[in-house]
């Protein structure tokens, strides 16, 4: 058993060794490699997770055997192993649905180089989930960037350039902040290493004359890092990016990359710093405002969009507002909602962007509302699937959409702040009802068809295991995390409590 | 105040050269510009480690003449850091320089603003 130990450094080490084994492998082959290297890896995370449980006890890898303050070290505790196996299942789903349509966006001889990418920026992942290292984690965070640029602008089009340089101009600053906030809470406690960091921070906070230097360091650190996941008001080349993306690209780039940054933000405040520090800074109060102001803001902006893609990719921006709510609001019962609401959006939103291909397939590969008219009818399985995902996104129970809002709810309750709980409630409302109103709106559009133009021979009926497994699958997960939500957040408590 | 940035004048002038390479790679409307003030941002962070990193009076951790105090030494990490900087940002202006040569392909400029309008008429709008 002790053997498992082992396992999240070979995800990281093994990614990276695919990565170049991809670049050697011809297009076709590389994709089946990807597929079941990606299925290896689920297991091997699925082990990681079974173990931590089991054992009760977070475990760390020191490498090459230097004991801490040195050396440099990975850990695993159920937390990490859990949002390790939901990246892994929804990038592996991801890729199942979306093969096809990176074969038509892309040359042949470059195929092979998306799934270089692709096994990189899993390295990327990995590693910033279970590092216990800042240092490393702006290192990978810097190669999740360019791997993320990278699928980005494989669709060779005009319009992609151009989104990548927006996206990268503003992953650039932010990782320079990131950088800068690393470097000056190195200088100040002289550990890069989040357990003896922690450590030192609690004694230097007990000083009433560092604690602005305190804030101000990580308050530069949680600037980079959430311009880099498209907080309000950063939010804006979303629909650029996720719009003209290759739909694979899409749903990697907002379910998956925009959450590590999240994640990696949720690990240093709890594990770098120590939450009860954090707790002490102003901090919160301003990511619990942009958070709700990103929220309303995206939705609005989410009605007014004129295409699907861009309609959803607004959308995300709203619902890493709610994410960042979360984290403002503080408290066990505010993380929570916040790390909840990260497995959701990514299981949901790599749905939708799965789905609308499909539609726009069958209406003239156009992503226009106007075209999209009676889509649904004419793919069945790809209007059902986007009516599942468009359900959960407004919040409609048994989805795992109305488990995440009740979680903020709660937070809200237990900030034990009347003016938090009536703000929260507020923008919940609101919120649900703008989604209801653009979800809804599209859902009659792709399913209605007044003019009766639909005829017997455009229904066209995509029986194919490839794409209803992995969209089967993701679905059954929002619906689980829908009904048994108790047990999930029973493991993200217990996951916290080993991070602290 | 004035005092503390003189003794930290080296700290202060990175802080400085970060601000103003943000504020170029944030601003700037051309690519090359901000590309500069890219590098200009990272040399800042590479000029506080550095800094932060040097001891006057001690010297490198290199053992030679059996001298076991850690008081004679400086702390090389900083060092270390400063290298994994330098390649990690090596790569991404790399990467972005690319990027810059196929836009300056397609859209024969290197203004931000004009490629926005010359995009906006593409027919590929789908």
């Amino acid at each position: 058993m002790d053997f498992i130990r082992n396992f999240p450094l070979f995800t990281i080490v093994l990614s990276l060794f695919s990565g170049v084994l991809c670049y050697l492998l011809k297009g076709k082959t590389a994709r089946r490699y990807t597929i079941l290297y990606e299925c290896v890896l689920v297991v091997l995370t699925g082990c990681v997770l079974y173990y931590t449980i089991t054992t009760g006890e977070p475990f760390t890898y020191t490498m090459g055997e230097f004991p801490a303050p040195w050396g440099n070290e990975i850990r695993a505790g159920v937390l990490e192993a859990m949002l390790a196996l939901v990246f892994l299942i929804v990038m592996l789903c991801s890729i199942l649905s979306g093969f096809r349509f990176v074969d038509a966006d892309l040359d042949e001889s470059k195929v092979n180089l998306y799934y270089t990418l692709v096994n990189l920026m899993t390295a990327a992942l990995m590693s910033i989930v279970w590092t216990n290292d800042l240092f490393t984690g702006y290192v990978f965070l810097e190669i999740l960037t360019l791997t993320s640029c990278g699928i980005l602008i494989v669709r060779e089009i005009g319009r992609t350039t151009l989104a990548a340089v927006r996206y990268m101009i503003l992953n650039l600053l932010g990782s320079g902040l990131f950088l800068l906030g690393v470097v000056l809470l190195y200088d100040l406690t002289g550990h890069l290493l989040m357990v003896p960091m922690q450590h030192t921070v609690a004694e230097l906070a007990a000083d009433p004359a560092v604690m602005p230097i305190l804030s101000i360091s990580t308050g530069i650190l949680t600037i980079g890092l959430a311009i880099k996941s498209g907080l309000f008001p950063f939010h804006y080349w979303m629909p650029d990016t996720y719009g003209w993306a290759t739909p694979t690209s899409a749903s990697l780039l907002s379910s998956l990359v925009s959450k590590a940054y999240i994640f990696l933000l949720i690990k240093t405040y709890y594990r770098a710093i120590g939450i009860d520090v954090v707790m002490r800074m102003p901090l919160r109060n301003i990511l619990l405002v942009l958070g709700m102001i990103g929220i309303v803001a995206g939705s609005v902006q989410a009605i007014h969009a004129d295409n699907i893609n861009k309609m959803i990719a607004y959308s995300s921006a709203a619902q890493v507002g709610y994410i960042y709510m979360g984290i403002g609001l503080g408290g066990t019962a505010g993380y929570t909602a916040a790390i909840f609401h990260i497995i959701t959006h990514a299981v949901t939103k790599s749905v939708l962007f799965m789905t609308t291909p499909r539609l726009a397939e069958v209406s003239g590969d156009s992503l226009k509302f106007k075209t999209l008219q009676g889509s649904a009818l004419r793919n069945r399985d790809a209007g059902f699937y986007f009516l599942l995902g468009a359900l959960s996104m407004i919040g409609i129970p048994i989805f795992a959409g109305f488990s995440s809002k009740i979680q903020f709810g709660l937070a809200a309750v237990e900030a034990h702040s009347g003016v938090r709980l009536i703000l929260v409630m507020t923008v919940l409302a609101l919120s649900s009802m703008l989604n209801a109103i653009y979800f809804i709106r599209t859902l009659i559009r792709i399913y209605s068809d007044p003019e009766q133009k639909l005829r017997r021979e455009d229904i066209r009926r995509h029986h194919r295991l490839g794409y209803n497994l992995p969209m089967g699958l993701l679905c059954g997960i929002n619906v689980y995390l829908g009904l048994f939500s108790p047990a999930v957040l029973e493991l993200i408590h217990r996951g916290l409590e080993m991070f602290g | 105040m004035i005092h503390t940035l003189v003794i930290n004048n080296e700290e202060a002038a990175a802080v400085i050269l970060f601000g103003i390479g943000f504020t170029m790679l944030l601003f700037q409307r051309n690519l090359i510009k901000k590309l500069i003030g890219m590098n200009i941002m990272d040399t800042g962070v590479f000029l506080f480690l550095a800094s932060m990193g040097y001891i006057e009076g001690r010297k490198a951790p290199i053992i030679t003449d059996g001298v076991m105090s850690t008081e004679a030494y400086i702390n090389p990490v900083p060092a270390g850091l400063v290298l994994t900087g330098i390649v990690v940002s090596v790569s991404v202006t790399a990467l972005m320089l690319s990027l810059t040569v196929r836009l300056y392909r397609r859209y024969h400029t290197l203004e931000l603003d004009e490629i926005y309008e010359l995009s906006k008429h593409q027919m590929e709008d789908r």
